[in-house]
């Protein structure tokens, strides 16, 4: 087949491609460098929708190539280029067209396609230049690789190779031509570190240090100063020159590193990485061809596998649902928010005062029961902006700024009777979080939300008592609140849609991923982390080592095991969830007797690090009182991803959240669960838990898998 | 405080290409303030002896001071540009005259020690800013007369003065605008004119205007090479019936931007900056705006007894071909012929165009270029007519010279 034939096959699969057109345009370089042919990709929309590669746009570049080699043929052109619409270069594979696909043959196509166009910017019989003016990822990276030459705008702002990110390999040349360019060291950097760093983007600068372009020029006049240097080297005016490439020892040195920052992030639990290791290691021979085929492969292979389509899924959750809250009240009916209150001086009251401050840039007031605590706090969030200066994230004027906006009162009245919206970060407990309320209410202006940042309590117990209950939301931030992205936004039973209007935009000002859940038992993400390390500790509980338990989910690649989080979070914490939850639902929830008794000896981690790696402490094992029944790794495993199920299902039949894809969204964005899971529940399905479990399935076939 | 006048030097000079305005044209979907901001990066680029900082002030002229052209084009050009934030920047307004105005004004301040080094340019997006957008003439300028109707007209007022000048026929002012085209041809052939352009990448996203994706703007886009007096006596006089003003014998409506440096002579040495042409004086001078055309004689005259010169003393001459009748006008006044050899040595805004407020500093990038081949040249002069009735001269001595 052709690879006009393939494309045209593969576009009747995806009918709905928005469609990149490969401009040809001629122009005579400047200093009589000779007439030139600049191909601009373009798909007619402004920047905010980037440019990418569906099989369409791919035989639009093929056409345009075909001009262009005819040309140069002929001896009409001295060189080509390559170059994007305003502030983006090209953005890689059009992603919606990779979920269509529904047979192995057609995956292996797509990767084929690329190829195919993409290298004739290596076989045209004149040189070819990439320009990347602007945003360039994935296959926009890639199809630059395959041009002899390249050149970057200093002030591009996003440049990487996000596949494995999202569960492919960079299988348009990528893997085989990037390592042979800048080493494998350089290249896996790219390839993997950074793709597994939270899909880490690299500025321009960074980009040309890497050796990745051969010249760099500010973005005010990029193009003609690349249009230039072109003339420059086509006239033999000006040579470039490339670091010889080390294909000894530090070739394999470098995958080897690579493999292993691999297993520390995703734990041997995804394929995707360790495909794309695989074919760099064999691309230290330079063979390009063997390179490309082993790429098509591996990405038909991934394109097929339910880690790549949970990746699309989760990746479209956090870009696409995570901007539109389902259920959020109509945006126009929010308040404004002139000034925030805190109340409690804590570390969770600080760490909420600053974020407060720095997004919304209003006055926030601590206030604490006494002042040394006020002060404390105050103090505290002053620090902390100091940091911020001191790392240069804001300017002495901006510090000055947030440091004036960041006060501390005793006196709740003055300091709240202009608060449009006060969080109280007290002690967990109703009675004292409907004092504060009941405080609250007396010294608020009427159209004040009051919000809780409480973790398990019920939202609509705690309004209860109050005049206005509408006016409460609940407002639940994780730990640490600087990181992770998700605030759980509950609506109470009396929340009016004026308050959770206003609560939703503050979210979004604060740059946080709202979901909107119902007043239920410890919401969603707790909810959930905390049946599932029930069921661990129950394991342990009833006789399973606590090595071999606490090894028991590594292979789906969670980012900590679940003695690490149940540290993390902290086991009094922890233990107080379990309590509540158990309250609530004293079928399914246990308290384990092993964590009380750990609680109570005051014991705050359950490994020590003296030997320079954990081991279990001694002083917690001697607290251990356990059956003896062991189970496999494979047993806790299942029971522990058969918990999980279950809970969904019943937190679904609730009404908890409005879809499976809302506990997903919480899954990946406040415990940082892996794409590759897609949150969890892709998994299930996937791995026959929510059908053993459930009876169906959590998703629709086809949303988080390859569609039948 | 004791105060010395300094000696005032146009360092260096470069423009963009010219376009045609309108959908067709190459600028269609440019930016004006891009235009100049790259200007002023090629003049860094040049001139990498100067350090950003020494420059104290970019002044950009513009007629029409909207939108892209507005929002005090010289400081937000100066930002764009990636100059320091400590250098300031102003827009300039005197029509055709802007850029010449942006570079007596900067050369005012550095001879009385304002500042040491400027950007003086300017910038006409015709295209994007047609002649009279937004304008709003006070009602007293027709109720009291205080001007014709036609003053606001720039080619009937070019049809006014050949009523004042009935030996300025139509066939002259044609045989002018031919040699103009011819000149311009033979500058290019010669390689004068590319040096100083600064190449503009163009991006054209309509089919019907030709090939679409990025381009670049390499070359003047309105030049006809080859045009004669006779295909010129055929075209059509939009002005006037049976008139005299033709496109063919006028500058077009075009996009374009330049920019110059100007320098205190001392800072410049310092610097080691070139030194192309110092500057002896300069004049601007109102005539009746219904003949703004001949605003270049009033000027001329002022500019030359300020610096004690009669028209003998100059070697060389800028005139900028608003229209050709402007043109010999000033010729006729002081008795020089049509196509005396000292008269726009590579051409005019007739061949290359006339992005209104922009011009200025292209008729002294020429000169500048003349003043090097020719260092039997003195003196030269750049001067324009002006929008309104108005006039501009500048007098340059040319450094290279060896006489005594």
């Amino acid at each position: 087949m052709s690879t006009a034939e393939r494309l045209k096959a593969a576009a009747e699969l995806f009918p709905d491609e928005v469609v990149t057109t490969a401009h040809v345009r001629h122009l005579e370089l400047p200093a009589g460098g000779g007439r030139f042919a600049l191909i601009t990709l373009d798909n007619g929309l402004d920047h905010t929708k980037p440019t990418t590669f569906g099989p369409r746009s791919l035989g639009e570049l093929d056409a345009a190539l075909d001009r262009v080699t005819a040309e140069a043929e002929r001896g009409e052109i001295v060189a080509v280029g390559l170059t994007g619409k305003p502030f983006i270069f090209a953005v890689g594979a059009d992603l919606k067209g990779v979920e269509l696909l529904r047979h192995r043959d057609d995956a292996l196509a797509i990767g084929r396609g690329g190829h195919d166009v993409f290298r004739r910017f290596a076989e045209l019989p004149v040189p070819s230049f990439a320009y990347y003016n602007g945003a360039a990822l994935g296959g926009g990276v890639e199809v630059g690789l395959h041009c002899t030459y390249r050149t970057i705008a200093a002030q591009s702002p996003a440049f990487a190779l996000p596949e494995v990110f999202l569960g492919l390999v960079p299988g348009w040349g990528g893997c085989t031509l990037l390592p042979n360019l800048i080493g494998a060291e350089r290249a896996l950097k790219v390839i993997i570190e950074n793709s597994l760093s939270q899909n880490r983007m690299l500025k321009a600068p960074k980009v040309h240090e890497l050796g990745i372009t051969d010249a760099i020029f500010d973005s005010a006049d990029f193009l003609e100063q690349s249009l230039h240097w072109t003339s420059a080297v086509l006239r033999g005016e000006l040579t470039v020159q490339r670091p010889e490439v080390d294909r000894g020892e530090a070739w394999d040195r470098a995958v080897a590193a690579a493999r292993a920052f691999a297993d520390g992030k995703v734990h041997g639990a995804a394929p995707a990485a360790y495909r794309a290791l695989d074919i760099v290691a064999a691309a230290k021979n330079g063979d390009v061809a063997a390179g490309f085929a082993a790429e098509d492969e591996a990405l038909a292979d991934l394109i097929m596998g339910g880690e790549l389509r949970s990746g699309i899924y989760a990746f479209n959750l956090v870009q696409k649902r995570a901007k539109r809250p389902v259920g959020a009240p109509d945006r126009s009916l929010a308040r404004p928010v002139t000034k925030v209150g805190v109340v409690g001086a804590g570390l969770m009251a600080s760490q909420l005062a600053l974020l407060f401050a720095r997004r919304l840039e209003v006055p926030v007031v601590l206030t604490d029961i006494d002042q040394a605590r006020v002060d404390k706090g105050v103090g505290h969030v002053h620090e902390q902006i100091d940091m911020l200066l001191l790392k240069g994230r804001v300017g002495q004027d901006q510090a000055n700024r947030l440091k004036a906006l960041v006060t501390g009162s005793l006196d709740k009245a003055t300091a709240f009777a202009d608060a449009d919206f006060v969080i109280e970060a007290v002690f967990e407990e109703m009675g004292v979080k409907q004092q504060v309320f009941a405080e609250l209410e007396a010294v608020v202006p009427e159209h004040a939300i009051l919000a809780t940042n409480t973790s398990s309590l019920s939202v609509t117990e705690m309004a209860s008592r109050l005049a206005h209950p509408e006016r409460v939301v609940g407002f639940h931030f994780f730990n640490p609140v600087a990181v992770l992205p998700l605030l759980e936004i509950v609506r109470a039973e009396q929340t009016d849609d004026a308050s959770l209007a206003t609560a939703f935009a503050v979210s979004k000002k604060l740059k946080k991923t709202s979901v909107l859940v119902k007043d239920a038992p410890a919401f969603v993400v707790n909810r959930i982390l905390t049946r599932f390390m029930g069921s661990v500790l129950g394991s342990i509980d009833e006789g399973t080592d606590i090595a071999t338990a606490d090894r028991a989910l590594a292979p789906l690649g969670l980012p900590m095991s679940p003695i690490q989080l149940l540290e993390l979070v902290g086991p009094a914490v922890a233990h107080h969830v379990a309590g509540t939850l158990h309250a609530a639902f004293p079928d399914r929830f246990a308290v384990s007797p092993n964590l009380t008794r750990v609680v109570t000896a005051g014991k705050r981690a359950f490994y020590v690090h003296d030997s320079g790696r954990p081991e279990l402490d001694p002083e917690v094992l001697a607290l251990f009182e356990t059956g003896d029944a062991a189970l496999t790794e494979e047993q806790v495993r299942d029971r522990a991803l058969e918990a999980i199920a279950e809970e969904i299902g019943l937190m679904l039949e609730e009404g908890v959240v409005a879809a499976a894809e809302d506990i997903d969204l919480c899954l990946i964005t406040g415990a940082g669960w892996p794409f590759h899971l897609g949150g969890i529940t892709p998994y299930l399905d996937r791995s026959g838990v929510s059908e053993r479990v459930l009876g169906r399935r959590l998703l629709a076939p086809g949303v988080a898998d390859v569609p039948a | 405080m004791p105060r010395t006048v300094r000696e005032v030097v146009f360092v260096d000079g470069v423009r963009t290409p010219f376009g045609k305005a309108g959908p067709k044209g190459i600028y269609h979907e440019t930016r004006a303030d891009d235009m100049v901001v790259k200007c002023i990066r090629e003049l860094l680029r040049r001139n990498p002896g100067l350090p950003p900082e020494r420059i104290e002030e970019v002044a950009v002229a513009a007629t029409t001071q909207i939108g892209d052209q507005g929002l005090t084009l010289g400081r937000t050009a100066a930002i764009l540009a990636g100059l320091p934030t400590s250098v300031p920047g102003y827009s300039i307004d005197r029509m055709c005259a802007g850029a010449m105005t942006a570079v007596t004004s900067t050369a005012g301040a550095i001879a009385f020690g304002a500042a040491d080094v400027a950007v003086a340019g300017g910038v006409e997006h015709m295209g994007r800013h047609p002649m009279g957008e937004g304008v709003d003439p006070n009602p007293r300028f027709v109720s009291e007369k205080l001007v014709d109707e036609s003053a606001l007209f720039m080619g009937m007022t070019a049809e006014n003065l050949h009523d004042r000048f009935p030996h300025l026929t139509r066939a002259r002012a044609d045989a002018y605008a031919a040699r103009s085209q011819e000149k311009a041809a033979k500058a290019y052939a010669d390689g004068r004119i590319q040096p100083d352009l600064v190449p503009i990448s163009v991006r054209r996203t309509q089919s019907e205007s030709g090939e679409t994706g990025w381009g670049l703007a390499t070359a003047d886009e309105p030049m006809r090479p080859g045009t004669t007096p006779e295909q010129l006596a055929g075209l059509k006089t939009p002005f006037r019936p049976h008139g005299r003003v033709t496109a063919g014998n006028a500058a077009g409506l075009n996009d374009g931007a330049t920019a110059s440096l100007i320098a205190a002579e001392d800072v410049a040495r310092e610097l080691e900056l070139p030194v192309r042409m110092r500057l002896v004086s300069y004049a601007f001078a109102g005539v009746e705006p219904e003949v703004m055309g001949v605003g270049p004689v009033p000027a001329t005259e002022k500019a030359l007894a300020r610096a004690g010169l009669s028209i003998g003393d100059i070697g060389l001459l800028e005139v900028n071909e608003a229209f050709a009748v402007q043109v010999l006008a000033l010729l006729d006044h002081y008795g020089i012929a049509d196509d005396d050899p000292r008269v726009n040595q590579y051409g005019g805004a007739i061949a290359f165009g006339h992005p209104l407020a922009s011009s200025g500093v292209r008729l002294m990038t020429q000169l500048a270029r003349q003043f090097e081949q020719q260092p039997d040249v003195r003196y030269g002069l750049t001067t324009m007519c002006v929008g309104f009735g108005m006039g501009g001269t500048v007098i340059w001595e040319n450094p290279h010279w060896e006489g005594k």
